[in-house]
């Protein structure tokens, strides 16, 4: 276990904090908010601490395996939470530590669930902060230094595996750090495109930038308390159909920059996550369409929820509490799909599923001609067993992971539904749920304690559980193996 | 620079190891997936899984983007059509492994102008030239030329009865006036550029730099030299076997070859017919000894295990024979023979690995850094670097002495219109030259680098 190796570029992920809260420090004080100095204390602080690790943890070696992936990330990612809450609380708009960093942890792992009973109160710099910690964690934060930082480790794969989403995680090009570098540029490109398509829908650029980090990140933080809701449908129908962009894996955007559009078209996934999209969509608009009064109203209010749902984004432009069961039911379950691998969205990934369903046929037809030989087959390539049987085990850690945070949010009365979709949301990185943790609440109603245990939730579902699992497991951390 | 390597064997893998330390995008190509897990596990490079005589394979690999395609699968036949369909591709540079003798000869020459190779390699013939260049010279651990055959580094053992204990390089110099540089010293397993007070030790391995046809006299100087092989003894009729016996025998040495392989020893007497072929097991000492072991000038062990290998010329040691080369595949294998004492080892995946640094970084050149040759010298602990100095080099015509040189660098060679010169203190650099700069630890691209 090379500790001082993990320490060291944990440090360096601090510092790099406080060169994020940069952009948050510039709105506040373009808006003359004195948030601002909360900003600068956090900064200092982050610059402090993270150059102490980094001084006090000078690594003998450089080779890091698996398990230092795995415990890098997990620390790095509750380290930045941690740093990332103190602005909040030094300027006291969330004055209760937990409560900051829970909406901090809720921002980087691109959850989107709020404990504030009034968005409209808080400060532009803060509100910004919130909503760019979407922007960072969607990509992965350790991607993101990875892409700036000179190369850390010949290793860097393994940090990268252990933060991006989905059961295969590959390069798209030979060096992990050009890969970090090309996917930033295409977030980067779509993220602009974005911008400017909605200051062309009339809104300002401080709202712009808060909704387009938002669905870029696949997080959910609005400016507004009715979230989408009170803005023109051009805008609600930008914001849909980019966050269906948003959900699709960025190493096919990739692909077709270099023009190999046909493995573009021969993506299974693709192609399975926008059928799921469409029948959802189709299923939803015949189920209500007596709520509203014209078929185009239906249809943008049926695809912005389900795209807000399966991208795990959050936004809502209304409240589908109010919806009939089979609608309800039908969210429930896309909140557990989730979007395709190596996006910016979370929950079990569409590629997980596609190889769930194929495992269960195998079984099946091996159940009808038990000496069959058969292959699993994924992207036109066969499936080797570790992968397909990793499929497998990810999802009863998933459960085991899901039951645990359900009976623990269930020491506190309140129905049922509200815990459970609370767990679904927060675990799948979406936000909100139904009930009283539906659209039109938040998630203050929680106590601290519940509060905690949702933001480990949400940790556990943006990478992925293993990595936390693995830095928690004591094993890990023995000196003799 | 992005280069494909198809085929990650042990050639293979040391090649893509030593192609990622420069800096370059690699892809790996290999039909095992177990192979290309464990590739993208501890290198930075991208591999694909697959056939790489399969053009869909290819193609995943990116080749039309290749500036240089390298085939080293066990296959010589499958190595060229993967190169020739590489070439067909837009590949840029094509480099074959091809080992079978049948197809090294004259119309070698002929296949790599169809295939449109741009090199090939040759594994096995290469440590071969490696072990004759060392059986002439059997003072030297190693020797390396630079330059076009102009300067020569030999590696030298210091035993503990030699003359130069003690002495610092300066008092050396004094008493020993002549053209030569102690370039770098190896003690223990660190590389020391030395200056003017570095006294030297025993044990310590100096690369003594110096123009080739002075190297004799020198060595005679220092007190140094070993008298030429004679008599060789090589364990085991390999491919690197043949091509050695086929040199030694060509300048005059009389070659004994061991193998325990009834079938491979009389293929070996039917084409060597002048060596003495003994077939039976090479590491019975009592055959060793029966074939003549103690009074052999020369003993190179090339079994294919290191394990044997080693053993073996341990044994050839004890029984005082003269040189003993040994050959070992594996880095870990040869740190570990140096500790037990043999000094002269020869790795073939170090030989090739080397030569394709060289051949990628020439490649590179015609496209930005201003490095001519890249060697790798003292197990490739450190580097020896060929630079032309342009017109626009602001330090021309200054002595070197008054030069302020990084640490760890050494100037250790100065060609200047086909003169070879090694330089002291009072000689300048001019416009036009080749130098040769000695180094541990740095990473230059341009001669104005080396400056502090």
């Amino acid at each position: 276990m090379n500790r001082r190796m993990i320490f060291s570029v944990v440090g360096k992920m601090v510092t790099a904090e406080a060169g994020l809260l940069i952009l948050p420090l510039a709105t506040a004080v373009l808006y003359g908010e004195s948030c601002a100095w909360a900003i600068l204390q956090t900064m200092l602080l982050a610059l402090v601490l993270g150059q102490t690790m980094v001084l006090l943890s000078r690594p003998k070696s450089r080779v890091i395996y698996a398990r230092e992936g795995f415990c890098i990330t997990a620390l790095a990612w509750i380290f930045m939470s941690a740093v990332g809450a103190l602005p909040f609380v030094i300027s006291g708009e969330i004055p209760h530590f937990i409560d900051a960093f829970f909406e901090t942890v809720s921002g980087f792992t691109t959850t989107g669930a709020s404990i504030l009973n009034d968005v409209e109160a808080m400060s532009h710099g803060l509100l910004l902060w919130r909503s760019f910690t979407h922007w960072v964690g969607g990509m992965g934060i350790l991607v993101f230094v990875t892409a700036l930082l000179p190369s850390v480790s010949d290793r860097t794969i393994h940090i990268l595996r252990a933060e991006m989403p989905g059961p295969i995680v590959g390069k798209i090009v030979p060096k992990a750090k050009d890969t970090a570098m090309i996917l930033y540029k295409i977030y980067l490109g779509m993220t602009a495109v974005m911008v400017v398509l909605l200051l062309l829908g009339g809104m300002s650029l401080f709202e712009s930038l808060i909704h387009t980090f938002g669905a870029a990140g696949t997080g959910g933080f609005s400016s507004r308390a009715t979230s989408i809701a009170s803005y023109s449908p051009y805008c609600q129908w930008v914001i849909t159909i980019f966050m269906l962009l948003f959900g699709i894996n960025f190493n096919l955007y990739y692909l077709l920059l270099i023009r190999r559009f046909r493995s573009v078209l021969q993506s299974t996934e693709l192609w399975t996550y926008l059928a799921i999209v469409v029948v959802a969509i189709a299923l939803i608009c015949a189920n209500i369409r007596d709520l509203y009064s014209t078929f185009a109203e239906t249809l943008r209010y049926a695809s912005f929820q389900v795209s807000t749902i399966i991208t795990t984004t959050g936004y809502a432009t209304t409240d589908f509490n109010l919806w009939p069961g089979f609608s309800k039911g039908i969210l429930l379950l896309l909140m557990f799909v989730g979007a395709c691998a190596g996006s910016t969205a979370g929950g079990l990934k569409v590629s997980r599923v596609v190889i769930m369903a194929k495992n269960v046929g195998r079984q099946l037809r091996q159940l009808v001609h038990p000496r069959s030989v058969t292959a699993v087959k994924f992207e036109g390539k066969t499936l080797d067993d570790q992968t397909a049987h990793g499929v497998g085990v990810y999802l009863s850690v998933y459960l085991f992971c899901f039951v645990a945070i359900v009976l623990l949010l269930c020491l506190e009365d309140m129905s049922f539904t509200t815990h459970f979709s609370a767990a679904a949301a927060c675990f799948n990185n979406i936000g909100p749920g139904f009930d009283l943790v539906g659209p039109a609440s938040n998630y203050d109603c929680y106590s601290y304690f519940s509060k905690f245990v949702l933001s480990i939730g949400m940790l556990l579902g943006r990478l992925e559980i293993y990595p936390l699992l693995i830095a928690l497991y004591p094993g890990t951390w023995r000196k003799k193996s | 620079m992005n280069i494909i390597i198809a085929g990650c064997g042990k050639i293979g893998s040391t090649l893509l190891r030593n192609l990622v330390a420069e800096g370059h995008n690699v892809t790996a190509i290999d039909d095992n997936p177990a192979v290309i897990e464990e590739l993208n596990n501890i290198y930075d490079v991208i591999g694909v899984c697959g056939n790489g005589t399969d053009c869909d394979t290819l193609a995943e690999a990116g080749v039309s983007e290749a500036e240089l395609f390298v085939a080293t699968t066990d296959s010589d036949e499958k190595n060229m059509l993967a190169c020739f369909l590489a070439k067909c591709m837009k590949a840029g540079h094509t480099i074959a492994r091809i080992r079978n003798p049948d197809y090294n000869d004259e119309s070698l020459g002929f296949m790599r102008q169809q295939l449109g190779l741009a090199n090939s390699l040759n594994p096995e013939r290469l440590t071969a030239e490696e072990l004759f260049n060392i059986l002439k010279l059997p003072s030297a651990v190693k020797i390396e030329t630079f330059s076009q055959r102009n300067f020569e580094m030999v590696e030298l053992l210091l035993r503990e009865d030699s003359a130069l204990l003690g002495m610092s390089l300066w008092q050396l110099r004094k008493k020993f006036p002549a053209r030569y540089l102690i370039g770098c010293v190896m003690r223990g397993e660190e590389v020391i550029i030395p200056d003017g007070n570095f006294e030297l030790k025993a044990g310590d391995r100096i690369g003594l730099y110096a123009a080739p046809h002075e190297v004799q006299k020198l060595l005679k100087m220092l007190g140094l030299l070993q008298k030429q092989a004679r008599s060789v003894m090589l364990l085991g009729a390999s491919k690197i076997a043949y091509y050695l016996t086929q040199a030694l025998l060509a300048s005059g040495n009389r070659v004994t070859v061991i193998d325990k392989n009834p079938a491979r020893c009389a293929e070996f007497a039917e084409a060597m017919p002048k060596a003495t072929v003994i077939c039976g097991d090479g590491a019975s000492q009592e055959l060793l000894l029966e074939s003549g072991l103690a009074h052999t000038d020369a003993f190179v062990a090339l079994t294919g295990m290191d394990e044997e290998n080693i053993l073996i010329s341990i044994f050839a040691e004890s029984q005082n024979v003269p040189k003993v080369i040994c050959k070992a595949n594996r880095p870990e294998m040869a740190t570990l023979a140096q500790k037990m004492g043999l000094d002269s080892l020869v790795s073939p995946r170090d030989t090739v690995a080397n030569i394709l640094v060289r051949y990628a970084r020439a490649l590179e050149n015609s496209m930005g850094s201003s490095v001519e040759t890249l060697y790798k010298v003292m197990d490739g602990k450190a580097e020896a670097l060929e630079f032309f100095v342009r017109e626009d080099f602001s330090h021309t015509n200054i002595p070197l002495k008054d030069l302020k040189l990084k640490d760890n660098v050494l100037l250790t060679g100065i060609l200047r219109s086909r003169k070879a010169i090694i330089p002291s203190g009072d000689d300048v650099l001019m416009a036009g030259d080749r130098v040769v700069v000695m180094t541990t630890g740095h990473r230059f691209q341009d001669l104005s680098d080396i400056l502090r």
